[in-house]
This record gives structure tokens, sequence and C-alpha cells, in this order.
């Protein structure tokens, strides 16, 4: 809780307690009450092994109801990204322009994550200048804090 | 099993004026359409029994029927996923007449999107479930959503921003001919495309669709009763709906290949049934909410191969007398964006040889809906 709150005070001025916070479905939860944990799972079929994102009921595969959320090591590329301008939700207009990025998955590169590249665990969106982004880069993912939910953000390997 | 090739017609088509905002309501605007295309095809509404919309339309059956005094409703679908379901309004009301269902079907879109709210603006209603991985990340609108799909493309195939430009060149070119199109007085300039402010990087103000307040319909009736209508017919060949196996929607970045999008799997459909090839369509309409979609719908729909899509619009190939003269009222990105349904009207206006930017002779049109959504397409013939 008082990590929450440091992180909330320090980005503060820049709006990002504001930013919409994930509102997780029943397939998703696992996912985020991970993420609070700062371990970054997907979720795995129990019989034939199977990774499958977004989380769902079912194996496409094998048809199990059968799950299990598997560890992944939080490495991967980045696979395209995006630089948003206005208009846009007021506390994301504020950070503007700031990166999107997909990640695929080291582990599984067709699982590929949208999340934000930023400097450090606990920079802000639009830290990282948008001209630095490269596609295929490798990166790490980190964990931070935004309004109590902890949201997955990446950093480049090599800085 | 016969089909639906050629079974049916469209013959009566209306729309309303198309600006950054009208007077009236959606409502209003849905029943002047109507009756307008009603009107046309030289058909009383009393003689309606089949309607189609979108899942997206605010003005329902009940409120449409009653308002334009409609007949007895035995058939009425409306299709989900926004602009993917502009084209399907159309094939549903078309199987619905080849199989005796209906006899005189009318599809709609009305949409006040000029004047009224951005959808990717609500955040009190949740978007369906992809949302809770995408927006708190900030990728928050379709052009940041279509903006990714479109950089990964311009970074495999060497696509560039030129290639975008000739998709906005193209349509605000065949705007500029449309005294209809909300772009009619607006030229555009490589200088200007170059130079606009960015919404979502790669994507520039260009790269993106009008915000319209507008209403349009077609009427759909048996190849049969079209020869004693008022207008020429404008038969339809081929119709298809397309979702993928794991497709994920606008967000299709979790299965192999997120940039072989649902046109494909339209496509297939929808050339297994006809008796034409991507070599004998005269003209295309082509739905461009973003102009990314057009390469990729080019290369869906058979036109080129993977990854040719932007080069195939090098050389003047969209524009009238091009390899394929694309989006002849000015499309989505110049003339009006009613979910694709301009582009269906602006089909049968090419095939019925009235076009403010007629092909000459065109007999054989292409119409999409949005590609990087589940969508659908209509191969009309004259």
């Amino acid at each position: 809780m008082a990590e929450m709150t440091k992180t909330a005070d320090a980005s503060g001025e820049r709006g990002d307690e504001d930013l919409l916070s994930p509102v997780p479905d029943d397939d998703g939860a696992p996912f985020w009450r991970y993420a609070a944990r700062g371990e970054l799972r997907v979720q795995a079929c129990a019989d034939c092994g199977e990774l499958r994102f977004p989380p769902r009921p079912c194996c496409p595969h094998c048809h199990s109801f059968a799950d299990t959320w598997h560890l992944t090591n939080g490495r991967g590329r980045i696979w395209s990204y995006v630089v948003p301008h206005p208009p846009l939700l007021p506390a994301y207009a504020a950070l503007a322009p700031y990166d999107v990025v997909l990640v695929e998955l080291d582990e599984a590169p067709r699982i590929r994550l949208a999340g934000n590249l930023v400097s450090g665990p606990d920079a802000p969106l639009g830290s990282v200048p948008p001209g630095r982004i490269r596609i295929g880069a490798r990166v790490q993912a980190v964990f931070a804090e935004v309004n109590g939910v902890t949201v997955p953000r990446w950093v480049l390997e090599r800085t | 099993m016969p089909g639906i090739k050629d079974a049916t017609a469209v013959v009566g088509i209306g729309q309303t004026a198309f600006a950054k905002q009208l007077p009236e309501s959606e409502k209003t605007l849905a029943c002047r359409a109507i009756l307008a295309a009603l009107d046309d095809a030289g058909i009383a509404p009393a003689e309606v029994d089949a309607l189609a919309s979108y899942t997206m339309e605010e003005t329902d059956e009940v409120e449409v029927a009653k308002a334009v005094g409609l007949g007895d409703l035995t058939f009425f679908s409306k299709v989900g996923f926004g602009g993917g379901g502009s084209c399907a309004t159309v094939a549903h009301l078309a199987a619905a007449v080849a199989t005796g269902q209906a006899t005189v079907g009318v599809a709609w879109r009305s949409r006040k999107r000029g004047s009224g709210p951005r959808p990717w603006r609500n955040t009190a209603v949740q978007l369906p479930t992809p949302a809770q991985w995408t927006r708190p990340f900030g990728l928050l609108r379709p052009a940041d959503e279509i903006g990714m799909l479109a950089r990964r493309y311009m970074h495999e195939y060497g696509a560039t921003r030129d290639h975008l430009f000739n998709v906005a060149l193209a349509c605000r070119n065949r705007a500029n001919q449309n005294p209809a199109a909300m772009m009619y007085d607006r030229p555009l300039t490589r200088e200007m495309y170059m130079t606009a402010r960015w919404i979502s990087e790669p994507l520039c103000l260009f790269d993106n669709c009008l915000e319209t307040d507008g209403a349009l319909a077609c009427v759909i009736v048996s190849a049969e009763r079209a020869r004693d209508c008022r207008q020429r017919p404008v038969y339809v060949h081929s119709a298809a709906q397309g979702l993928p196996a794991q497709h994920h929607g606008m967000v299709n970045y979790w299965n192999d290949d997120p940039l072989t999008g649902p046109a494909w799997t339209a496509a297939r459909h929808l050339w297994k049934h006809a008796d034409l090839t991507p070599e004998d369509v005269d003209v295309a309409q082509i739905y461009d909410a973003f102009t990314p979609l057009i390469p990729l719908s080019l290369e869906g729909y058979g036109f080129c191969g993977r990854g040719e899509g932007a080069a195939f619009t090098e050389g003047g190939a969209l524009e009238i007398g091009g390899r394929l003269p694309l989006n002849t009222g000015g499309g989505g990105l110049s003339e009006a964006y009613v979910h694709g349904f301009n582009l269906i009207n602006e089909g049968v206006k090419q095939l019925r040889g009235t076009s403010t930017a007629q092909v000459p002779g065109a007999a054989t049109c292409l119409v999409t809906a949005g590609e990087g959504v589940p969508t659908s397409a209509l191969l009309l013939r004259n």
C-alpha cells in the first residue's frame, strides 16, 4: 500500500492516477492477480500444455477446461508500436506523445502483449523517446502500480 | 444446391446529406434514407417485409417500420462488428429473398458520428473483453489498434507513408468530383499529407476517415422482380462474411499471422461462389476507415500477393483509368463515414452508370466491409 501511494504521488502531476485500470473478466482475473505479485504468467492448457492468450474457458486445441498459469521469463521483443497523439482521454492526452508497444513473448511469439516501453519501473508513460524504439528490440517486463493495480510495463534490455 | 448467385438485385438506393452536423435525429435521417431508396426503386413502403442493419444501429426495426409504414415483416437481422457488417446487411437480405423468407428487403445505416460521441471515449461501459489487455496502456482508439498493424506491415513489406498517401489521395480526388461528398471542395496535396498532425504514429490525420452525420439505405428484391423496377438492376453476384479461426477483432495480435485478417476468409468464399476473378473487377469500393486497410484488403481479396498491396497503389492504380479505380464517391476517407454504407450505394451507382466519377463501362464492382474486424463483402454486377 505504501509502495502504491509513492508511485501515485511520484507520477501524480503527470496524471497517471487517472489512467484506466484494467477491468478483468473471469478468465483474465488470474493474470492480474499474478501481476500483483510481480509475475508475468499466461494461461496454459493443463492437459495439452498449449499456451493461450487472451485467457478463455477452454483450450481451442484439445477442448480441455483444465488450465494452469505458466510463469514466463518476462522477456520478449517489440513486434510493433504506435505513438498516440490527441484527441485522447484526458489522462493520456496529458502524457502524449507516449508509446504503446506490442511485445512478442520469447516463449510464445504469437502471444503479443500490449504495454508501454518506459525508462524504468517507476517511470511514466512517454519516458522513452519514440525515436529510440525499434521493432525487434529485446525488452524485459517490469511492474508498476497504477490506482492500486499492478500492470506490466517494459524496459529495453540494452539501453 | 442453388446458391444466391444473381438471384437478387439492388433496385433502390437512398441517402441524406452528409455533414459534420445535421439538425435531424438519427431516427429521422434513417426514415428519410429508407423512403428515398424505396422511391428510387418505385416500391411502396407497405411492400417491404424484410430489414437488415448493424447491431450498432440505434434506430430499431419497430421504430423504422411504424414510422415509414412498412408492411408485415417476416425477416429482420442485425450484424455485429461495426463497419465489418456493412455488406452483410445486403447479404442477409439477399439470402432471405433468394430462399423465400421475404420479398422486399431494406438495409440501412443512420449515424450521427459527426456531431455525436466518439465510442472510444466511453469509459463507463466496459468494452468487450480485449479492453483489459489494451486500454490501460493507452491503446484507446481504433486508430491506435490499426496503427499497430500498419507499423508492422510497413516494417515487414517496405510499405511507406507515400503508399498510404496514394490511398488518401485517390479517395480525395474522387470526392472532389462528388458534390455530395464532405470533402468536395477540399483538394489534398502530398505536402498537406506529409505535414499533417499525427493521430497515432504511423497514422496521420489524413489516414483517418471522416466523422459524419448521415444515413443511407438500399432495397433488395428478387432478380425476377427487379426487372419491373424503376432502375437498372444491380445483381448480387456473390456475397460473404468472414471471421477467421483465432481472429481477435481489431486487436488481432494473438495468432500466428495478425496481418492476415478477415478479408482473406471472406474472399475465399466470395470467389468460390462467383463466376468472376479479381481480374474481372472493373471498380472497387473498399472499406477505408484507415488508409492501411486498403493495401491489406487488396491482398486479402486477391488483387495482388502477400505484401504487395502497398506497391499496388503506385502509378495511379487507384485513380480513374488505373488498374483498380477505388472508392469512386470518395469513400469513408473523403465522402462520408457512415460505417461503409456509402460504399454499397456507390457500387450500385457505378453499375447503373450514374457515379460522379464513372468508370466507363463498369460491369462488375467489389464492395467490402471493414478489414480488421469480422467482415463481409459483395460482388455486384449489372
